[in-house]
C-alpha cells in the first residue's frame, strides 16, 4: 500500500471512530447528573476555543492577520442582530477587504 | 434541567437556510483541498475517498500540506488525528440526539462537523437534531463535491482566501457562541476554554488547543448552578 493510501485509511477510521463515539456508545442513554452538567457546557466551551484557534491560530504560532478583520466585521453584524447569513458575508468581505489593502 | 428537545418546522427551514451560506463556503474550502491535495501528489481518488470518510477540513489541509512538504506518513497521520480527537467530546455531547440500531448510529454520526454542530446548538446543553443532520447533509454533499470540482479543475477556481472565506469561519463560530453565554457558568467556562485555547496555540501542535480546552467543561462538576 502506498503511503498516501495508508494515511487516507488510518486517518479515515480514526475519524469515524471519534465521531461515533458518543452516538454508538451512549445513545440517548441518560447520564449521571454530573457528567450532564460537564456535558452541558461543551458547546460554550469548544465553540469558544474554535473562534479562537480559527481567528489567530498558526502552526505553533499566533498570526494576526486579515481574519480579524473579519471576526470584527462579524462581531458588529451580531451586534447589529443580523441573521447568520449576513455575519458569515460580511466577515468575508471584510477579510478580503482587509488582505487587498495589507 | 428539562430533557425534551422542542424543533418546530421553522426553526428547521431556518436552520436550513442558514446553512446554505455556511455550504458554500464549505463548497469552496473542499475545491482548494482537492486542488492542494492534486498538487500535493494524492492523485485523484484517495482526496476523495478522504473527505467522504473524514469530512472535516482542517485535518485534511493538514495532510494534504505535510505530504505535499515530503513530511512523512506518520507526521501526517498524527497531525490530522490529533485535530480531529475534538470529535470524541463534541460527538458526546450530542450523543442523545441519536437513536435505533447502533449501525444506524454509526452512520449518521458521520454528518457532525464543527459547522453542523453548531448551527444545531440550541443553548444550555440542547441540540436539535433535524438541524443536525440536515445541515451536516448539506455540508458533507457540498465538501465533498468540492473536493471533486477541486481535483479535476481546482485551477479555475482561485484561492479561497483571496474571497475572505478563511475569516467567515471564526465570526460563524462567534455568531454561534453569543447566544450560549447568558448563564453565567456557561460564559466563564467559554472564557476559560478561550484562553486555554489562546495560551497553547504557540506551544502546541494544531488541533491540541482546542482539545485541551474541553477540560473548562470540568467547572460543570461544580454544585450551585449559577
Amino acid at each position: 500500500m502506498s503511503a498516501v493510501w495508508l494515511v487516507v485509511l488510518v486517518v479515515g477510521i480514526a475519524t469515524v471512530a471519534f465521531k461515533a463515539t458518543g452516538p454508538v456508545l451512549l445513545g440517548n442513554r441518560e447520564l449521571p447528573e454530573p457528567v450532564a452538567r460537564v456535558v452541558a457546557l461543551l458547546a460554550p466551551v469548544l465553540l469558544s476555543a474554535l473562534v479562537v484557534t480559527q481567528a489567530v491560530g498558526g502552526d505553533h504560532e499566533l498570526v494576526l492577520d486579515a481574519r480579524l478583520a473579519g471576526v470584527g466585521a462579524g462581531a458588529v453584524a451580531i451586534a447589529a442582530r443580523a441573521p447568520l447569513p449576513a455575519v458569515v458575508v460580511a466577515a468575508a468581505l471584510a477579510t478580503a477587504l482587509a488582505r487587498l489593502v495589507t | 434541567m428539562p430533557s425534551t428537545v422542542v424543533s418546530s418546522e421553522l426553526r428547521y427551514r431556518d436552520g436550513v437556510r442558514a446553512a446554505i451560506a455556511v455550504a458554500a463556503t464549505v463548497w469552496f474550502f473542499g475545491a482548494s483541498f482537492g486542488l492542494l491535495a492534486r498538487a500535493a501528489g494524492m492523485g485523484v481518488l484517495a482526496p476523495l475517498v478522504l473527505s467522504a470518510t473524514t469530512f472535516a477540513g482542517s485535518a485534511q489541509f493538514a495532510v494534504s500540506s505535510i505530504l505535499g512538504a515530503g513530511g512523512g506518513t506518520f507526521a501526517a497521520i498524527t497531525a490530522a488525528v490529533l485535530l480531529n480527537t475534538r470529535y470524541a467530546p463534541i460527538s458526546i455531547s450530542v450523543a442523545r440526539l441519536f437513536h435505533g440500531p447502533r449501525l444506524r448510529r454509526l452512520v449518521e454520526s458521520q454528518l457532525i462537523v464543527d459547522e453542523s454542530w453548531a448551527l444545531a446548538s440550541r443553548g444550555g446543553g440542547h441540540f436539535d437534531r433535524r438541524l443536525l443532520l440536515g445541515a451536516g447533509l448539506l455540508l458533507y454533499v457540498s465538501w465533498v463535491s468540492g473536493t471533486a470540482v477541486g481535483v479535476l479543475a481546482g485551477d479555475a477556481l482561485g484561492d479561497p482566501k483571496n474571497l475572505g472565506l478563511d475569516g467567515a469561519f471564526p465570526a460563524l463560530f462567534l455568531a454561534l457562541l453569543v447566544p450560549q453565554l447568558r448563564a453565567p457558568r456557561a460564559a466563564l467556562a467559554a472564557a476559560v476554554g478561550g484562553a486555554i485555547a489562546l495560551v497553547l496555540i504557540p506551544l502546541t501542535p494544531p488541533g491540541t488547543p482546542i482539545v485541551a480546552a474541553s477540560a473548562a467543561c470540568l467547572l460543570g462538576l461544580r454544585r450551585s448552578d449559577s
